[in-house]
């Protein structure tokens, strides 16, 4: 099935400046991306990058501001998904977009069914599709219903339904995350069988090591510009990621912190994991010390796991291996309860889906946390909440119209406050922040720094994930690195500078 | 989830052991069916079930209930709801009965005002669930408050209907001459049809068809099973989700008309609790309620076992009306209860009944998850 | 504490004016309402306001509407409880309110089915009318927060079966209780001026208010009503807290019962409570609630229960039939719907904007993001 007798190596598939603005933000400017028939092309970039922006304006859900897109040397305007499947572009998301209640062949000709005499011709239909999973090496049964096959070989259906449009480009978005090895071998081999036949394929991933084994080149964009177009054998790992996080490789000056992890020798952590890992998410089990007043950031790239591993320790995730020692003590967590009683808080990362509540008030959002803990039958008293509320917000400067506001009327960064102040009014021992500075100003944030290490000093211990470097050098004395959902090493103090962090980061030439 | 590893080995096509929820829930309706009738064969040798006439006779008595099944089956399989189909016939038959009173009205306009009828009540309502976003339960419940009340503005009494063509349509028998059973006296017993059942097994038939051989078919099951991937993989989930629910206003309309010939009078309680019981027919005919699955002969059979139990109950020397609807609704809840396990097992992640967007028990009221996880999406 | 502002008071925001406050109140939709119907009333009916005894009771227009309307207030009430925690209904109110009324029937007549004496004392039954009434609730709560069922599919199995099984606990049919004590709380307790239903249903308002206000469970109702993920995530234990949701409701639809029953003195099957989950959907919805969870409001939906006994009683008084206010409660309902869906609210606002802006928004592609 051999897509075009083009050149192998023209680019097929050319996106010129291109600008995309959105209300207060610039998601894209002055981007360029090149994609040429029979390669398999990385898109990569953190928080922000632009890439599922680059991607939409492609598949024509967003239209651009500026900027042209050329197939095989033609301007074309892509200003549909109906469009872009015309014109040969199809994509796989991560979440599988096929229906699982009907069968393999089913979904292949979703739309499409061969009919004979106005009807559909479910044996010609069977007989298609057994030979189009065939010529791609998908094991799987045309007449079996597609959700009795694993995410792996659903993803690989999807994919073939996407060949069998007549498909020149196929985007990835993401389609690894939730295989294991074995399955992402099979994923590759359909890749390269597709590659071999000419289409070009763009692979947006945040796995290094499957950037490295399968992609031929690689794209970065950082806060939605262009940094770089480059071959894989040419660009080292750390370099990579340099130019993804945006960090020269220098040595910075640290800041003064107490760095001396040498003090919590021989004191008895008071979180300690040992081979935890949970059901639901894919880290592999890891072990994990923390200690009272210490401050632990953890480093890595968007999706490497880092809040995936905080989340199993508070139990949002429930652990299903392994064992959580607290002050020394084997503990059971079932639900984020006990967690709370034992005297841990978590600020979660995605505030809106998992921290504020939207139409309850400001002063309802702070002490949900502390009443919950206290049970339904020790209610806080009005003039007891109002206290805690007003003491928060004037601690954390909440910009609010009053203690009553509902929650969504507030400011993404003055919600976040919010959430910050329901977990210290819970006084907890151990708190696990997650991204606590994104969305919110500068001095803000440097002012969240200084309470992180004040509370460290307090005796409390800290879990700091950030996607900013910066802000956990200035908080961390230890920084926990992760990659590719596993946790790759720790550093502390000398080795706590970014050159280090990013090259571990990075792994490659060390190995893990 | 990681995804069970059902599938693996070499790379050859494996044919896949064991059936599918569909194929299995089908084969317990089924025998469920097969097993009550054989009971009742022994049971009750009086009533002699083992003749064909008793057995075609439960075609004869639900023709209708058959209609308003599938009609409730095609708009669950897409994933959506009905509950007004019982109203609907109710005012049907009401509005039969009224129009025929005149002198000089045919009988023959009792068609089209069923059908009008039905697909009005089937257009209205798939235009609110559809294009204006509204949960169905809530839109076909007010569709059933209105047929109910407009049952009572027409006539708060009974009506009876006396037109000629109309009751012969009625009392017409089509015999079947080679089913027949031998009676003591030397007569034959022979089994028939009402022009009711027959055009409820052609409509059966249609049904069949298009759910298994046409795209909109195929659609409903798409919509059903995954609005959001049915949109990405071309279909105008808007407009097939509108049409099913004219459909199943439209075969509520047929349903409305068979049963006005299977009872011919115009009862303001006509069609009380209709939908219910063609709600508990599709379910037991193998309908998940998480939509996307379910097969109109399953729902043949499921109106059969209402017929049935229906048919049993009084032999079983209980008088009270009420007992029919117990044991339906004991075998709707084991259904239930046993569709759930089905989507648990093929799913992991426990004891779930899986419903689609639109009817799903939602905790988190249109929050949207973000991709990466974070507040902007770029 | 810290080097935050000291000191400063953290700016706030301008107060807004009092009649935007007033607008966005969900209260005010449901007293405006209200308020019209009364309006309404008045004029047409000029002795809406008399008040009058009869008969040691206190009788006229306004005490009528209380008394009748008892019944759906509470039943409204565990209504709103369960569409804020699930944002799905029970319809099975009705069947539960037959079902608890049978056991206490049973309770009092024992096997007979008309009597003049209790076979047991009154307050048992009372006591296993309620009783049975949170069976049926936790059946409910079962099927939702263990299985995982939708709400209105898991309640409609007690809605098929329910009043089929109540009457079998009735030994098949209606039951007749003469005591007079039985007519205590569903008309009046004698000396007592003031109908016992408007008692014990100004008590029951109380009740679940000091339930809601005074344990945290009306805000834990909210907060797994909004959003069910934060919930779990700052400790609360979804599936109970809906459970308990349905459980109240259950027992409240049994108090209900109880009262209906005890109004007419019998229990039967095919009349107590029909219609009535439909009715309580309605109130929960005119009184300002959101039908897909979260915040509740116990005055608006208390409100709402009021405004439809007064609509009902109004179209009565206009020689109205009771089935044909199906269709006048039908366009309501669907008044009320439409104007709350998030598409009909877009489309209105995009014409507002055209109508009363003079630069025409480029069409397109949507690009807004939320």
């Amino acid at each position: 099935m051999n897509i075009m007798n083009t050149e192998p190596n023209s680019p097929a598939l050319i996106m010129t400046g291109i600008g995309k603005s959105f209300p207060g933000v610039r998601a894209l400017n002055n981007v360029d991306f090149k994609l040429r028939h029979g390669e398999i092309h990385a898109l990569m970039g953190e928080n922000g990058a632009g890439k599922s922006t680059l991607v939409k304006v492609l598949t024509g859900v967003y239209s651009m501001d500026e900027g042209s897109v050329k197939l095989d040397g033609k301007p074309v305007g892509i200003r549909s998904p109906q469009d872009a499947q015309k014109y040969g572009i199809s994509t796989v998301y991560q979440e599988v977009n096929l229906c699982p209640n009907i069968t393999v062949a089913g979904n292949l000709f979703l739309g499409r069914e061969p009919r004979t005499m106005g009807l559909i011709d479910w044996r010609q239909m069977n007989r298609k599709a057994a030979e189009l999973l065939q010529e791609l090496n998908i094991s799987a049964d045309p007449t079996a219903q597609l959700d009795s096959y694993s995410i792996a070989i659903q993803q690989m259906i999807a994919i073939a339904r996407a060949v069998n449009t007549e498909c020149k480009f196929l985007i990835l978005d993401e389609p690894t995350s939730s295989l294991d090895t074995d399955e992402v071998e099979k994923l590759f081999s359909l890749m390269r069988q597709l590659k071999g036949n000419g289409v070009g394929i763009i692979f947006i991933t945040h796995f290094l090591e499957q950037v490295y084994e399968i992609c031929d080149r690689i794209t970065v964009l950082r806060n939605g510009e262009l940094v770089g177009e480059y071959e894989v054998e040419n660009l080292p790992r750390l370099e990579l990621v340099t130019k993804m996080m945006g960090k020269e490789i220098e040595n910075l000056s640290n800041l003064n912190i107490d760095r001396d992890e040498s003090k919590f020798e021989g004191e008895v952590p008071i979180i300690e994991a040992r081979d935890l890992s949970s059901g639901a998410s894919k880290v592999a089990p890891f072990d994990l010390k923390m200690y009272k007043g210490e401050v632990v950031g953890f480093g890595g790239l968007l999706g490497s796991g880092r809040s995936e591993l905080v989340r199993t320790i508070y139990g949002a995730d429930k652990a299903v291996q392994g064992q959580l020692f607290i002050k020394g003590k084997s503990a059971k967590i079932r639900n984020p309860l006990d967690a709370m009683k034992k005297g841990m808080a978590y600020l979660p990362e995605d505030r809106k889906v998992d921290g504020i509540f939207a139409d309850l008030s400001v002063r309802e959002n702070i002490i949900i946390a502390l009443q919950a803990k206290r049970g339904t039958f020790k209610r806080l008293t009005r003039k007891e909440m109002e206290k805690y509320a007003d003491e928060y917000i004037a601690l954390l400067n909440i910009k609010t119209a009053s203690i009553e506001t509902p929650m969504k009327s507030l400011s993404g960064g003055n919600q976040q406050k919010v959430i910050l102040a329901r977990w210290l009014l819970t006084n907890p021992e151990f708190m696990i922040l997650d991204e606590p500075t994104r969305g919110i100003d500068v001095g803000t944030k440097t002012e969240i720094q200084k309470l992180i290490l004040k509370l460290a000093g307090e005796g409390k211990s800290v879990a700091f994930i950030s996607s900013e470097m910066d802000e956990m050098l200035r908080t961390c004395s230890r920084m926990v690195i992760m990659r590719d959902q596993y946790k790759v090493g720790e550093l502390t103090d000398s080795d706590l500078n970014q050159n280090t962090i990013m090259r571990t980061i990075a792994g490659g030439e060390e190995g893990r | 989830m990681r995804g069970s590893k059902k599938s693996t080995g070499p790379d050859l096509l494996i044919k896949r052991k064991g059936m599918s929820n569909t194929g299995a829930l089908l084969l317990i309706t089924v025998s469920l069916f097969v097993l009550l009738y054989i009971i009742s064969i022994f049971l009750f040798k009086d009533s002699n079930f083992a003749k064909f006439s008793v057995f075609f006779n439960l075609f004869n008595n639900k023709a209708y209930l058959l209609m308003l099944a599938l009609g409730l089956t095609v708009v669950m399989i897409a994933g959506s709801i009905d509950i007004s189909v019982g109203s609907v016939t109710g005012l049907i038959s009401m509005v039969i009965a009224t129009m025929l009173l005149k002198e000089g009205v045919s009988a023959v306009w009792a068609i089209p005002a069923s059908l009008g009828i039905g697909l009005a009540f089937g257009a209205a309502q798939g235009f609110l669930v559809s294009y204006l976003d509204i949960q169905p339960f809530i839109v076909t419940l007010t569709g059933m408050f209105f047929g109910r009340g407009m049952i009572s503005v027409i006539s708060s009494e009974s009506v009876p209907i006396t037109n000629k063509l109309f009751m012969s349509w009625s009392s017409a028998k089509v015999y079947i001459p080679f089913l027949y059973n031998a009676r003591k006296n030397g007569t034959h017993d022979v089994a028939y049809l009402t022009p009711a059942a027959i055009v409820a097994i052609i409509v059966l038939i249609v049904m069949i068809i298009m759910l298994k051989k046409t795209k909109f078919g195929r659609s409903l099951y798409a919509i059903g099973g995954n609005p959001q991937s049915a949109l990405l993989m071309g279909i105008d989930v808007k407009r097939t989700r509108f049409m099913a629910h004219v459909l199943c206003g439209l075969l509520a309309g047929i349903g409305g008309l068979l049963y006005t010939l299977f009872a011919p009078s115009g009862n303001p309680g006509n069609g009380y609790g209709y939908e219910i019981d063609a709600i508990s027919s599709s379910v037991i005919g193998g309908v998940m309620l998480s939509g996307g699955v379910g097969l109109p002969i399953g729902t043949l059979f499921g109106v059969l076992i209402n017929a049935l139990i229906e048919r049993v109950v009084p032999l079983l020397g209980i008088v009270d009306a009420s007992w029919p609807r117990i044991i339906t609704s004991a075998f709707l809840f084991v259904f239930i209860v046993l569709q759930s396990i089905f989507a648990g097992a093929s799913k992991k992640g426990g004891f779930k009944l899986r419903l689609p967007e639109r009817m799903k028990f939602k905790r988190n009221n249109n929050i949207e998850k973000t991709k990466p996880r974070s507040g902007i999406d770029l | 504490m810290s080097d935050f502002s000291k000191g400063n008071k953290p700016a706030k925001l301008a107060s807004k004016p009092f009649i935007n406050r007033l607008l966005s109140n969900r209260l005010t939709f449901s007293v405006v309402i209200l308020l019209i119907v009364v309006v309404q009333n008045i004029i047409t009916t000029p002795t809406f306001f008399n008040i009058s005894i009869t008969n040691g009771l206190i009788s006229g227009y306004i005490p009528n509407i209380l008394d009748e309307a008892s019944e759906l207030v509470i039943v409204t009430l565990g209504m709103t409880l369960v569409i804020a925690v699930s944002g799905g209904v029970d319809i099975s109110v009705g069947a539960i309110m037959v079902v608890a009324a049978s056991f206490s029937g049973l309770l009092l007549n024992g096997s007979e089915y008309r009597t003049e004496v209790f076979h047991n004392p009154y307050i048992l039954a009372l006591f296993v009318g309620l009783l049975g009434g949170a069976l049926c609730g936790a059946f409910n709560g079962f099927l939702v927060s263990g299985l995982k069922i939708q709400p209105m599919i898991a309640t409609l199995i007690l809605y098929t079966a329910g009043r089929s099984i109540a009457k079998q606990i009735t030994y098949g049919q209606t039951i007749y209780i003469m005591n007079p004590t039985y007519k205590w709380l569903g008309v009046q307790i004698p000396g007592i001026p003031i109908r016992t239903t408007i008692i014990v249903s100004t008590i029951i308002i109380i009740l679940v208010v000091l339930l809601t206000r005074l344990t945290s469970l009306g805000l834990y109702v909210q907060s797994v009503g909004i959003n069910g993920s934060s919930a779990r995530l700052v400790g609360l234990n979804s599936r109970v807290i809906t459970f308990m949701a349905f459980v109240i409701c259950g027992v409240l639809a049994g108090a209900a019962g109880l009262v209906g029953s005890s109004s007419v003195g019998s229990v039967n099957s095919g009349e107590l409570g029909v219609g009535i989950e439909m009715d309580a959907i309605l109130a929960v919805a005119l009184g300002g609630n959101t039908l897909s969870g979260g915040k509740f409001s116990i005055a608006g939906s208390v409100i709402g229960a009021y405004t439809i006994q007064a609509i009902t009683t109004t179209l009565y008084a206009m020689d109205v039939r009771a089935d044909q206010l199906n269709v006048f409660k039908a366009f309501i309902i669907i008044l009320i719907i439409v104007a709350s869906s998030e598409v009909f609210k877009g489309k209105i606002k995009k014409l507002t904007r055209k109508l009363f802006s003079k630069n025409v928004s480029v069409g397109g592609l949507r690009d807004e993001r939320q």
